[in-house]
């Protein structure tokens, strides 16, 4: 049996990986991968809470089906942003699109 | 050492790897391809943990849908693929130290709480995905009906949205 803090402690390594990644990469495709893995790292969170403290309702698959089709659409609009600027910018570096920046 | 854990370790250190050379590849491509590896080890990660249906959504949208969406990212824009130098911004390391302060946080915190555990945590087998499936459906207290409509709503806002930002303009 697999202790309910080893899945927390996976998860919470996978966020901090993510988030470097969504801080310190320049190319912002590569900042939406690090955003999908910080929100992965949330859903094995959820999962594991809902396998060892409430598995007899529904509510921690609910509300990792619910985030997983707010991550798809968060995916979809952030691409779409991404080939907009690429299409007027010329770049998807993240230190070079900095219009709004002052 | 039970299976379950075995296969855990086993599954945890494909993860992590595959998460760490994910943000550490000097090419978006290769870290696509790592991402995927990442994607495919949670949702069997999901399934040991008895979500099969979860695991199965997981690779569906993940690996299915999201990957090959950032994948016709990478390849359509293709100064992308040469930019093999610099992957890191300037203030990369300020971005290490706040992510592995926040780690030795979580996991300092993670080992001192007590969790409220359920006594018996053997897996009961279930039909989960016509559960689910029913209380999508249900318009009563138990019910996510509502939810669903407003997912349902939020994803068409967001096709349209995509499709309004990345379209070419025709006047």
């Amino acid at each position: 049996m697999v202790p309910l803090s080893w899945y927390l402690i996976l998860a919470a390594v996978l966020f901090a990986i993510g988030m470097f990644g969504a801080f310190a990469r320049r190319n912002a495709i590569a900042i939406l991968m690090g955003i999908e893995l910080m929100l992965n790292a949330v859903n094995i969170n959820l999962v594991a809470f809902w396998r060892y403290v409430a598995p007899e309702g529904l509510t921690g698959l609910m509300f990792v089906i619910f985030s997983v089709t707010v991550a798809a659409a968060e995916a979809a609009v952030a691409l779409a942003l991404v080939l907009a600027i690429y299409r007027t910018r010329d770049t998807v570096n993240v230190e070079e699109i900095d219009l709004l920046k002052w | 050492m039970s299976g379950e854990q075995i296969v855990f370790f086993i599954l945890a250190t494909i993860i992590v790897s595959a998460a760490l050379a994910m943000v550490a590849v000097p090419r978006v491509f290769h870290a696509a391809l790592l991402m995927i590896l990442a994607f495919l080890g949670i949702g069997a990660l999901y399934m040991l943990m008895g979500a099969g249906f979860l695991g199965v959504i997981q690779i569906l949208i993940y690996v299915g849908a999201i990957a090959v969406l950032m994948i016709f990212a990478i390849m359509l824009t293709p100064r992308v693929m040469d930019s093999a130098q610099q992957r890191f911004t300037g203030q990369w390391w300020v971005a290490a130290l706040l992510a592995g302060g926040f780690a030795v946080l979580l996991v300092q915190q993670i080992t001192r709480s007590p969790f409220p555990v359920v006594a018996d945590t053997t897996l009961v087998a279930r039909q989960y995905a016509i559960e689910i499936g029913q209380a999508f459906m249900d318009p009563g207290l138990q019910g996510y009906i509502l939810p669903f409509e407003v997912a349902s709503l939020l994803l068409l806002v967001a096709l349209v949205g995509a499709i309004a930002i990345a379209g070419e303009e025709t006047q």
